[in-house]
């Protein structure tokens, strides 16, 4: 990511693609902390969730890295068991779309017992949905289900979109103290980035500006960060300077990040691949128009996915995802919008 | 156990009244009746193993040890309430004794059960954990993951049906094609066992050979508790009212009291006298007494706290 600016401290580190540093995030949990506990399926599967959990069994053991029977309630279940009782486990689902099936459980009792026990009982799990769209899979493979999550008090919501802010937030979320779900986008993952050796952590709830500019303001969320830096590339072409905001953190948002920009810029677009209806760009917007209705010189547009479930045929396939093109359509209608 | 079963009984008749008094509003499903299935297996436990119920709870949390005023101001919805008037007669926690909170959805505590008893494998800790449930969770697809999961890896799990033979207001016998629920286990490779659910030291026995076996590391046990609530599913009713079951049905298995039957037991083999009887039951009363009284003395959650916990800080 060669178009790519950064707030981060400029530190020489080696670089490392977006799986690897999950799986090194893994590795060092592991290696520090017996409370640490990976189950959920595909684990040892050398094709499931490609190079973020390879060779983990092997190291650590098949006690600690569990791949489990095809149960993603039951075993969801078990993992906030073992989470109320002082454990800190990740739960693996391998495609977001059958993470689903373990909705009773991540909703009706991981988001709930915090509250429902008054504050006795907490329950630390991260729950893994990865997002493995593309390539032909069809409906019931590539769902981005953020938004789903996004709705349930009690529950936070990450999406990193770099390298270093996987492992950061893979371990912020570990460590949160709430359930937390920790949402990667497969096409990220040759994504590379100067990634710390060490144990760090990216503080939930704090956006990042990865493009400064002037005229509007394009938050992206996950995968579309990329989409929407080559976009801002070719906007600079014409004279349009983009900001570029990726939230990180969908659940809390940092609203103040988004709308100070927003206070700058007068123009917003939002890129998220998932629905229209009720997602977390109808979300976004809904709030900067409550808290910084004043600003905006024009209508807030929105990159979504068709409101269709997705296809697998490749023509439609690519009709279907929003990319940086999509994003620039956006831009110009809300720039030049009279 | 015939004191936990006496507490469980007192404090839920008092409760019984006050939910028909209106004194809260949440609903409350009563566990008269079934006693000796929560006094038996929590005697049998250690007060660190681990105990996980459903909505029908109240005496699972008295049986292994739970504070009688947190449960009463719990189901007051009062600040002092053991889930400081958050979760209601539903969800109940006491930490401390081993019980992490109770699910209203059926076959909720089934999935973390599983999971406290993986924890306390891999972290070494030699605790077993309880699960209740009752005839209605054997339909829930977590049945089965929970089961399997628990084989597999013999954890030390003692799973608990309660057959009460009734999900709300259907009977056994239009749900499920085959009655007979403890042969569920076998499938998933581990022993299952149907007890009458009314003999408490029965029920006790049984549950020390389980927990015996879990904490050598044989695995789980499902027990199949044959038992009767005398109330209706929920509420103080008895649910006569309703084309639901019958008064012969009902008086035949008020004939069966399990404490009466320990009772009866006991003073047979000398253990407890009349005199004790008495002595027992009114201390039993002025507990319950008291705990009411705790209850409806307390103060309700402040309104500036409504989203306290939503979130560990």
């Amino acid at each position: 990511m060669s178009t790519r600016t950064s707030v981060r401290p400029q530190v020489a580190v080696r670089e490392l693609d977006y799986g690897s540093a999950i799986n090194e995030a893994f590795t060092q949990l592991l290696e520090g902390d017996e409370t640490v506990l990976l189950i959920g399926q595909g684990l040892y599967s050398p094709w499931y969730v490609g190079s973020s959990m390879v060779a983990l069994e092997k190291k650590f053991g098949t006690a600690r890295v569990v791949d489990t029977p095809v149960s993603e309630n039951g075993v969801t279940g078990i993992a906030i068991g073992a989470a109320m009782a002082g454990m800190h486990p990740v739960v693996i689902h391998p495609r977001m779309d059958f993470m689903v099936l373990a909705t009773d459980q991540i909703l009706n009792q991981a988001a709930k017992a915090h509250y429902m026990f008054g504050g006795a009982i907490n329950v630390p799990m991260v729950v893994r949905g990865i997002i493995n769209r593309g390539g032909e899979q069809a409906a019931q493979h590539s769902q981005a289900l953020q938004s789903y999550y996004m709705h349930i008090p009690g529950l936070k919501v990450v999406m990193p979109s770099t390298a270093y802010d996987a492992k950061g937030l893979l371990i912020s979320s570990v460590y949160d103290g709430n359930p937390v779900i920790y949402i990667d986008d497969r096409w990220l993952y040759s994504q590379r980035d100067p990634v710390p050796e060490e144990l760090y952590t990216v503080p939930i709830g704090k956006g990042a500006v990865r493009r400064k500019g002037k005229h509007v303001t394009i938050v992206a969320t996950s995968y579309m960060n990329v989409e929407a830096l080559a976009a801002a590339v070719s906007l600079a072409e014409e004279g349009i300077e983009a900001e570029v905001i990726d939230p990180r953190t969908l659940k809390p948002l940092d609203e103040d990040l988004i709308c100070d920009s927003v206070a700058r810029t007068g123009h917003l677009v939002i890129a998220d691949a998932a629905w229209r209806s009720c997602g977390a760009a109808a979300e976004i917007a809904a709030m900067v128009a409550e808290r910084a209705f004043g600003a905006l010189k024009a209508p807030i547009a929105r990159v979504t996915l068709a409101e269709a479930p997705a296809p697998s045929s490749s023509p439609l396939e690519k009709a279907y995802y929003p990319w940086a093109a999509d994003v620039v359509e956006a831009v110009r209608r809300t720039v030049h919008y009279s | 156990m015939y004191v936990a079963m006496q507490r469980i009984r007192r404090f839920e008749e008092a409760i019984a009244e006050s939910s028909s008094a209106r004194e809260f509003k949440g609903p409350t499903h009563l566990y008269i009746g079934q006693e000796a299935v929560a006094a038996g297996v929590c005697t049998a436990l250690e007060k660190g193993d681990y105990v996980f119920g459903g909505h029908r709870s109240h005496g699972h949390y008295l049986a292994k040890g739970g504070s009688m005023r947190g449960l009463a101001a719990e189901i007051f919805v009062r600040e002092t309430g053991c889930s400081k008037g958050r979760g209601g007669s539903m969800h109940l926690t006491a930490p401390e004794i081993g019980l992490l909170g109770t699910s209203a959805l059926v076959g909720g505590g089934m999935g973390p059960g599983v999971g406290t008893a993986l924890a306390s494998v891999l972290l070494g800790r030699d605790h077993v954990t309880a699960i209740f449930f009752g005839d209605g969770a054997i339909e829930e697809g977590i049945f089965s993951e929970s089961l399997n999961f628990a084989s597999l890896k013999k954890l030390p799990v003692i799973f608990i049906c309660e057959n009460n033979l009734y999900a709300s207001h259907l009977p056994l016998g239009v749900r499920q094609p085959q009655p007979e629920l403890f042969k569920h286990a076998e499938p998933y490779g581990l022993p299952g066992l149907r007890i009458d659910g009314n003999d408490a030291v029965e029920v006790y026995r049984t549950a020390a050979s389980a927990v015996e076996r879990a904490r050598a590391g044989e695995g789980p046990t499902m027990l199949e508790c044959m038992t009767y609530r005398w109330r209706g599913h929920v509420g103080p009713s008895y649910d006569l009212e309703y084309d639901i079951r019958t008064r012969e049905e009902l008086d035949s298995w008020i004939a069966r009291d399990p404490i009466e039957r320990l009772a009866g037991r006991m003073a047979e083999t000398g253990v407890m006298t009349e005199a004790e009887r008495a002595r027992i039951d009114t201390q039993v009363q002025d507990d319950v007494d008291d705990s009411m009284s705790f209850a409806r003395k307390s103060p309700f959650p402040e309104v500036k706290d409504l989203l306290k916990y939503v979130y560990k800080d």
